[in-house]
């Protein structure tokens, strides 16, 4: 049957089972947009083009399914980067659909004409120009495939105006076949043997997991191991909630801003179990004294990432859910019993470790904000989806908020991204309207894309921003304070702020206050009991700092705890 | 140390960018690429020279596996192989020097394929250091220019890339 090129889009997004689109729309693009006015895609008007990759970005991290994003050339596609970069680097599965100007004006700088697939060249997992119409429903089969499959991404495919307009024969593709792009899912069996024995001789074994357990969904695996082994498990911020942080065994997350114990359990173990985790220069500190004693299996479905920063003594390529049930499937119950025996020892070092110092702060007479998230939590019973903007209110959301279940902590780990977390939230909340969704923010981040107030009211999406107002970009001002001499260059931000609860108000959400210590519960419940969008503004202690910290390029037993 | 790599590519536009964007992205090198279209029109084969050590070159193979359009990859350097460049080199050549120029193509088993009042234009294949051994004896006659087409390179014995580990 014949076909446009916008009404093949249709059926294909229909195909891929998408519900939802976060649009923006252009010239260039206008075709498929007349076309989708017809269909049932729940379609999301944000207010600039970056905030709609990010909010389909929060609604796959939250659901698991592909965000996609339709937006149009020039400008609007160059909007988009940010976004991409931020699920590349992530590893977020999305696709992102540009208008382009039509192809015989392709290379002649016109009229919004941008060479976005160039531009996104490197931050997509692949990106496609569609030149010829008989292509466009292979390519958006393939899109979608390539987002989801491996280690998933975003992808994005061009269309130029004609592609939308010309007609030509429709028929599905069932089926994918790419010679150049198969996944390996299982992991070599013999590797598999070697790490379970590797695991049963070590005597201070560690997990470090990282996004790709939850990417994945291989948290019920992961738990059903540690708990049978007894092994602790310390995560990495992409990591968070995909082991339970309120469990014995978790350490929380290591690294730069790490526990004490998780950054210990490193220098001291004698097995370092890497799981979805790609050594990232702020877990790892010095590299050369990285986990110094340990032997280090890394399972990973992405072969790039083994031995890229670290060498590994035991790779295993494939699907972490896959590999961690098979080592699982492997165990004898005795060896079983008497290795969880044998770890008895370690796990009173752990104690010892967190007995010396656990996260802690000193609530004073102004707020800290590490206590509006102790309370987040408590009123939540950490079963709200955060999202977080990027620096101290990040951290302080990772470090002090007991992430239960996978999905619900989304921030940009990779690319740290400010101005994330806000249109995040939007996604997230778009993905399941009935749970609560709250965007840790901080008032420099805010301001990054607080436009999008307008669409949070509009579409009545009932997202909680809890804005940790220091007055300053507080990392950077942490950084000066520590490396610069306190010289605040360019980092304060002190009085020239709006005021957040009118600006709230002006969008026609509601905006809220706290500034004393015994403010902050009460506003907290009734912002939870408000099902509209709410902007709380908590003014904090200006110069509080995140700590534990590691300097940059140190060991990871280098922390400073005050 | 030195690394012969062939690829077998996806004949698409747009996947020289990717690979180049690749090497220069994450800080690898390129000594020399060159790259063709096969026998079976869908496909073309290119074959990269580059530096690293184990590590790197680790990360290069693996990268490039990475991209979606690439279809095999192959590091020459672990098979015994054969490599293979051409260059086309135009040099002066005076009364004095015509004699020299011939004799010295003759020797690399060059061949003239262009000849000016005032110059000579030499073609010849050979392995990186022949080629560089015929243009270091070119160079004092004056070279005034020339061009190099980077390696080309198979692995001996019967088995075809397709069929390499």
């Amino acid at each position: 049957m014949k076909k446009t090129g916008s009404q093949i889009i249709v059926e294909c997004l229909k195909k891929e089972g998408v519900e939802t689109l976060f649009n923006y729309p252009g010239g260039a693009i206008l075709p498929l947009f007349d076309e989708l006015v017809s269909t049932p895609f729940r379609q999301i008007l944000v207010r600039h083009e970056q905030a709609a990759v990010h909010a389909a970005d929060g609604y796959a991290r939250a659901s698991g399914k592909v965000g996609v994003v339709v937006v149009t050339s020039g400008p609007g596609a160059t909007n988009t980067v940010t976004g991409i970069a931020t699920a590349y680097m992530d590893s977020i599965p999305i696709v992102i659909l540009t208008g382009q100007i039509p192809t015989h004006l392709i290379g002649n700088d016109a009229f919004q004409e941008a060479d976005i697939v160039g531009i996104t060249r490197p931050c997509t997992k692949h990106n496609y120009l569609v030149k010829e119409i008989k292509d466009l429903s292979r390519i958006m089969k393939e899109a979608f495939y390539i987002a989801r499959t491996g280690r998933p991404g975003p992808v994005l495919i061009d269309l130029p105006k004609d592609i939308l307009v010309d007609s030509a024969e429709y028929k599905y593709p069932e089926k994918v076949t790419i010679r150049g792009y198969r996944p390996t899912l299982e992991g070599h069996p013999g590797q598999i043997q070697r790490a379970t024995h590797l695991i049963l001789k070590s005597k201070r074994p560690l997990f470090y997991v990282g996004g790709g357990i939850i990417s994945s969904n291989a948290s019920k695996e992961l738990f059903h191991l540690a708990e049978k082994l007894g092994i602790p498990v310390t995560m990495t911020l992409m990591g968070l909630g995909g082991f339970p942080g309120d469990h014995p065994l978790s350490l929380g997350m290591l690294g730069m801003h790490g526990t004490y114990c998780a950054n210990m359990g490193v220098m001291e173990s004698d097995l370092l179990i890497a799981v979805g985790a790609r050594f990232d220069d702020r877990v790892t500190g010095k590299l050369e004294s990285f986990a110094p004693q340990a032997k280090v299996i890394h399972i990973d479905i992405d072969p790039t990432s083994i031995s890229k920063n670290v060498k590994v003594d035991l790779p295993i390529v494939g699907d972490c859910k896959h590999i961690l049930s098979k080592i699982s499937s492997l165990l004898e119950k005795e060896e079983t019993l008497s290795f969880k025996e044998g770890v008895h020892k370690w796990h009173r070092q752990i104690e010892n470790w967190k007995a010396i110092y656990d996260m802690n702060y000193q609530q004073e007479q102004i707020i800290k904000p590490q206590y509006v998230i102790e309370k987040i939590d408590e009123l939540t019973g950490g079963e709200a989806i955060l999202t977080t903007e990027v620096g101290q209110n990040q951290m302080w959301a990772a470090q002090y908020y007991k992430y239960r279940r996978p999905r619900t902590f989304l921030t940009s780990g990779g690319l740290g991204t400010m101005g994330y977390g806000f249109p995040a939230a939007l996604g997230a909340q778009v993905a399941f309207p009935n749970r609560l969704v709250i965007g840790i923010s901080g008032d420099g981040s805010f301001q990054m894309n607080s436009q999008e107030l307008a669409t949070a009211v509009q579409y009545r999406l009932p997202i909680k921003v809890a804005i940790l107002n220091n007055g300053y970009l507080g990392m950077v001002r942490q950084w000066q304070e520590f490396f610069y001499g306190k010289r605040y260059a360019s980092s304060s931000l002190e009085g020239v702020s709006p005021d957040f609860v009118k600006l709230a108000e002006a969008y026609g959400a509601v905006g809220l206050r706290a500034t004393k210590p015994e403010e902050v519960v009460p506003v907290l419940k009734k912002a939870f009991s408000i099902p509209e969008p709410v902007v709380i503004d908590f003014v904090i202690d200006p110069e509080e700092n995140v700590y534990p910290m590691v300097p940059a390029g140190e060991p990871l037993n280098q922390m400073r705890l005050v | 140390m030195r690394h012969v790599i062939t690829l077998l590519v996806e004949n698409e536009f747009g996947v020289l960018a990717r690979i180049a964007s690749l090497f220069s992205g994450r800080g690898f090198n390129i000594e020399c690429l060159s790259v063709a279209q096969t026998l079976d029109p869908t496909v073309s084969t290119m074959t990269i020279v580059t530096h690293g050590d184990d590590q790197i070159i680790e990360q290069v193979l693996k990268q490039l596996n990475k991209l979606i359009p690439v279809i095999k990859v192959v590091d020459l350097i672990d098979k015994d192989f054969v490599e293979r460049e051409m260059v086309l080199v135009k040099v002066s050549a005076t009364e004095k020097t015509r004699e020299e120029i011939l004799r010295i193509a003759d020797i690399f088993r060059g061949k003239v394929i262009d000849v000016g009042s005032k110059t000579y234009t030499i073609e010849a294949t050979g392995d990186e250091k022949k080629i560089d051994a015929l243009l270091a004896l070119l160079k004092p006659l004056g070279i005034k220019e020339l061009v190099r087409t980077g390696r080309v390179a198979i692995s001996r014995g019967s088995k075809a890339m397709t069929e390499l580990s």
